[in-house]
């Protein structure tokens, strides 16, 4: 499933098990999965609801702890969230009452950084997601799309070495999905980033990743990792395409 | 949008206290014995109050100094209810020992009628213009206290989330995502408790004080003066509605970043 590698990963997910309270049940979110990520690598997460793969992304942010195995970034313990690991929600998560440049400032402020050193920070990335017509719009006034953008500027803007991705075009229409999905991958590559993204899109996944990892519930679990070599970019109509597609589906309907 | 004309708003909003104030003329002019007087003998009155030079009596030129007393009882127990009440809700929104300590309490209090304190309020603070001011305190406080409670519990969790993967310290999360969070409840709590502060200046004027615009109405209600009375009204809503409008004012530049306000 894994492919051996004498890298040491930026990510390393091992043996990690979430169970959760509820009703006076314990309910297995994610049972002893194991995932090796390198730098620089774009992998996709992909499955129904309930297979964990949220609870996965969330433990690797710091949001929630393991109840058993290790969660390893650069071969440290992952504890508690940190800016080394940028989080994009499907709901953006922008701060309302600050403007497009302040919300892309918010981080390097946060962390102390020089005001002036700040403000050059904001115009560099407010540029980067060509937003610079709208710094100073507040988020309310910007559409889904713009929205994102700039939720991931500031992720970016940040210098988060992972940027962790959950259903962020989720709720876009399929247009502007496909642009950000475009300006995303431009990034990744430009930045050398590496990004975990959470899809139960299966074409996204293709689009978008160097590895499938395929999860299924009941309890949570991966069920394969699969690697994609279409060069980009990928053309969804292609017989390449249409064959994974195929293949991704059968594996997630269970049929492996 | 349909295209209206500038005017049609304030010719609308115009439009119901003018045929009100038709309906209290028809209702009570040429009447030898109405108790209600008739408005242009209020406006009359409304002049003298202000400038003099009609009755020249005892309340001649004196509305200046009643709506300077009553504006500072209004605008002085505002102050103190919001210094007092936005700390402690803040505190009680966020800190769980405090809230299980005093919510309970408050609570109760909370449905006791500024009036039903009167009596209370002028045995602790006497006679005057520092029970005037309690009570003035007491109607603010619990539209501040409760709507910064709520405004502070209610920041929705993702905010906090995103904070802290951008590496904002636990401690710097209150000023920088609680407190602008809960900016939009903690401006309408204030905005109600400046508007009550008004609605109890006349209770808070029942105390004995000698002057402002309650404690005239209170004298020229004994003196059947009802034409001071609605003098009085009219002078405490309009002074309540511009205070209302500037307070607006001011929350709309603070949330200009709110679709709900600015």
């Amino acid at each position: 499933m894994n492919r051996t590698s004498m890298v040491e990963p930026i990510l390393d997910v091992k043996n990690v098990t979430k169970r959760f309270a509820f009703n006076n049940e314990t309910v297995t979110a994610l049972a002893n999965a194991n995932l090796r990520i390198e730098k620089g690598e774009f992998v996709c997460l992909i499955g129904p609801s309930g297979c964990g793969k949220s609870t996965l992304l969330r433990m690797v942010a710091g949001f929630e702890t393991a109840s058993e195995g290790d969660l390893l970034m650069w071969a440290k313990p992952v504890q508690g969230p940190g800016p080394d690991r940028g989080m994009v929600f499907q709901d953006y998560g922008l701060f309302p009452w600050l403007t497009v440049a302040r919300n892309i400032g918010f981080g390097p402020a946060a962390r102390g950084r020089p005001t002036r050193e700040v403000r050059a920070t904001e115009k560099r990335f407010v540029e980067m997601v060509g937003l610079t017509r709208f710094a100073d719009a507040y988020p309310h006034q910007l559409s889904g799309g713009m929205k994102q953008r700039v939720a991931i500027a500031r992720v970016l803007a940040n210098e988060a070495e992972v940027v962790l991705m959950d259903e962020p075009f989720g709720a876009l229409d399929a247009m502007t999905r496909e642009r950000l999905q475009a300006e995303l991958l431009e990034i990744w590559e430009a930045q050398k980033l590496t990004v975990l993204f959470v899809t139960h899109a299966i074409e996204e996944a293709i689009v978008l990743a160097d590895r499938v990892v395929v999860m299924s519930p009941g309890p949570g679990r991966i069920v394969a990792d699969e690697r994609i070599d279409i060069p980009r970019p990928r053309d969804p109509t292609s017989p390449e395409f249409n064959a994974l597609r195929r293949r991704l589906s059968s594996l997630l309907a269970g049929h492996h | 949008m349909t295209q209206h004309s500038a005017w049609r708003g304030p010719a609308l909003a115009a439009a119901f206290p003018l045929l009100a104030l038709v309906a209290w003329h028809l209702a009570t002019s040429g009447r030898a014995y109405s108790l209600i007087p008739p408005p242009y003998e209020v406006g009359l009155e409304l002049w003298d109050l202000a400038f003099g030079g009609i009755y020249d009596d005892a309340f001649s030129e004196t509305l200046q100094t009643h709506a300077l007393a009553s504006m500072s009882r209004a605008y002085g127990g505002f102050a103190l209810a919001a210094a007092v009440a936005l700390p402690l809700g803040m505190l009680i929104g966020r800190v769980e020992v405090i809230r299980t300590m005093l919510d309970p309490t408050l609570q109760l209090l909370r449905p006791v009628p500024v009036t039903a304190w009167l009596p209370l309020a002028m045995i602790v603070f006497g006679l005057g213009p520092r029970s005037a001011f309690f009570l003035v305190f007491l109607g603010a406080f619990y539209p501040v206290l409760i709507n910064t409670i709520f405004g502070v519990r209610s920041v929705e969790p993702r905010l906090f989330e995103a904070a802290a993967m951008l590496g904002l310290s636990p401690s710097a999360s209150f000023t920088k995502v609680v407190l602008p969070a809960s900016l939009p409840s903690i401006f309408t709590g204030l905005r109600l408790g400046l508007g009550l502060s008004w609605v109890v200046i006349v209770v808070g004027e029942m105390t004995g004080v000698q002057t402002g615009l309650g404690a005239i109405i209170m004298e020229a209600r004994q003196l059947s003066r009802t034409d001071i009375v609605i003098c009085g009204m009219a002078v405490i809503g309009v002074l309540g509605f511009a205070s209302d409008k500037l307070i607006m004012l001011l929350g709309q530049w603070l949330l200009r970043w709110s679709p709900q306000h600015g």
